[in-house]
């Protein structure tokens, strides 16, 4: 027991830590490695908790596709330091308006918040101890079957937002030579050489 | 009194720790001897695919060459160029080399022979091998340099691309087995391995792992002839050494996946007499040891590809075709009624 408390406040203070070094590094690039670096102590208060399935789709899906992704962005971008730091005071009463108003907005939401009693009989379907059915099941068997209609809208959502967005940055470009590789397979040797008799001296 | 608090103390988490940290140290004296000597098959056989000698002069049949290599890098200077972000310079070979060692902690060697069986061991496996892109991206970046930061470039889309295709061949994988245990991948396949019927996904996955390890014919991110030496050009001395025992650790694991994946893992091809008489840590070590020579003896054949071609073979062609054999597995293993059950 007190190994795995140590671990939890391990894992527990490294992910404030390191959300607190996001908004605090200078190095943008720097921030995005200290979300990558709170990801991963986040999965770990999963595997923690007993729920492997999801520390590894968190670490897979954020910290393997979502954030690389990120940092591909933000290192791309040429920040200049200096001037962002210029900027700071000039934006700062507004910036600090905005955020204590989502913080008061959020200490009212959360206030008020109250469980219906019925929730747990509604929409808890009783998952078998993790000894008995590993998570991965437990989580299938009620996604696939009870939930199937919403996880297939969801994937649906997922699907138009990516041919939106698909569709808003394609451009075709005249003047760009592309590649057909049918055609290049589909060349037959009759189409592009030609064998002829030359007579000495007088050329093809 | 005291002293039987302290005897509860060492059994109960003393003596555990002592043993797996003895465990680790064995995985890992064993992988970086395997680096080692990987190095070494290399050039052997590519000079022979090239009809050379290759190394032989450093001990009895240039046996003692990779230590000869250690041990010079060892004794190198280790150089930071003036404008690189020296954390993250110094942190992404870290990354690399720690990435690749920390896999192996649930690959099983035998039955029964693995540091830690846990229920969702592919994910994790998947996970670990789709970090190994942040080592790339990060020396790119922090090298503050031309050459090195494109080559970082090309390295992320390039393993982000074959990921996908990756990840839909181990579903098909896990569609026939119904676990995501790796003993469990490897007991399924006691009757057939993987790879008969699923061949197609064999070939996708081992093209798809030529490209996750950036390995000739898709090491463009450190293709010489345009980026000079790619993403860790500016590297020098043990940075440089642990990128490289990094690359070909992540070669050996790639390896042994596709053996637990398809190749039956530790187990003999029939159970019959004389196959099964060899212990099941030789057949596993046999099977990583080809599918390395395949590596090695595609390097030796196959020119580099084109950068847009090997979008284009990532998305055109694997993805679709992968995403395709998914839906053929689950529908033949539904429509015969093969579901494994739990």
């Amino acid at each position: 027991m007190i190994v795995q408390a140590l671990a939890f406040y391990l894992f527990a203070g490294m992910t404030i830590a390191s959300a607190v070094m996001v908004i605090a590094a200078r190095n943008p690039v720097h921030s995005v490695l200290f979300l990558i670096l709170a990801f991963f102590n986040s999965a770990g208060l999963f595997v923690l908790m007993g729920a492997e399935f999801l520390a590894m789709i968190l670490v897979v899906v954020y910290v393997g596709a979502v954030a690389v992704l990120f940092l591909f962005v933000v290192m791309m971008l040429d920040i200049d330091l200096v001037e962002i730091r210029q900027g700071f005071l000039q934006y700062m009463p507004i910036g600090g308006l905005v955020g204590i108003i989502l913080l008061v907005e959020l200490l009212f939401v959360l206030g008020a918040w109250i469980a219906v009693p019925e929730t747990a009989a509604v929409t808890g379907v009783p998952l078998p101890p993790p000894e008995q059915v590993p998570n991965t099941r437990a989580l299938g068997v009620v996604l696939y079957t009870k939930y199937v209609y919403l996880f297939q809208a969801s994937g649906l959502i997922l699907l138009v937002a990516m041919i939106g967005a698909i569709v808003l940055t394609l451009r075709r470009r005249d003047g760009v030579r592309r590649q057909s590789i049918s055609g290049q397979i589909g060349r037959r040797r009759e189409d592009s050489v030609e064998i002829k008799k030359v007579p000495n001296r007088s050329g093809a | 009194m005291a002293n039987d608090s302290l005897m509860i103390f060492w059994e109960g988490y003393g003596l555990p720790t002592v043993i797996i940290v003895a465990q680790i140290v064995a995985i890992i004296v064993a992988l970086l001897l395997s680096v080692a000597y990987l190095t070494l098959a290399e050039r052997k056989v590519l000079s022979a695919a090239q009809m050379r000698k290759g190394p032989n002069v450093v001990g009895p049949f240039g046996l003692l060459q990779p230590i000869a290599d250690g041990v010079k890098l060892l004794f190198k200077e280790t150089i930071l160029p003036a404008g690189a972000n020296r954390v993250v310079f110094i942190a992404a070979p870290m990354i690399t080399f720690i990435l690749a060692l920390i896999a192996w902690a649930v690959i099983p060697i035998g039955p029964g022979i693995v540091l830690a069986d846990i229920n969702v061991g592919i994910l994790y496996l998947f996970a670990i091998s789709s970090l190994g892109v942040y080592g790339v991206i990060m020396a790119g970046w922090a090298s503050n340099s031309k050459y090195p930061f494109l080559g970082a470039l090309r390295s992320a889309a390039q393993m982000v691309s074959y990921e996908v295709s990756m990840g839909f061949v181990i579903i098909t994988v896990l569609i026939c087995v119904g676990s995501l245990n790796l003993t469990d991948i490897v007991m399924a396949q006691q009757t057939v391995w993987f790879v008969v019927p699923l061949l197609p996904m064999f070939v996708i996955f081992f093209v798809s792992i030529l490209a996750e390890t950036n390995r000739s014919p898709f090491d463009l991110p450190e293709g010489e002839s345009e980026l000079v030496a790619g993403f860790f050009l500016e590297y020098s001395a043990i940075p440089f050494a642990l990128f490289y025992l990094g690359e070909y650790g992540n070669m050996i694991l790639m390896s042994a996946m596709t053996a637990i994946l398809f190749l039956g893992g530790w187990l003999p091809p029939v159970d019959v007499a004389p196959f099964n008489w060899i212990p099941g840590p030789i057949w596993f070590a046999g099977k990583v040891a080809f599918i390395l020579f395949c590596f090695l003896w595609v390097r030796a054949t196959m020119p580099r590809y084109r950068y847009d071609q090997l979008m284009r073979l990532g998305w055109k062609v694997f993805l679709p075709f992968s995403l395709f054999w998914v839906v053929l597995t689950a529908g033949v293993v539904v429509a015969f009624d093969w579901v494994p059950q739990p």
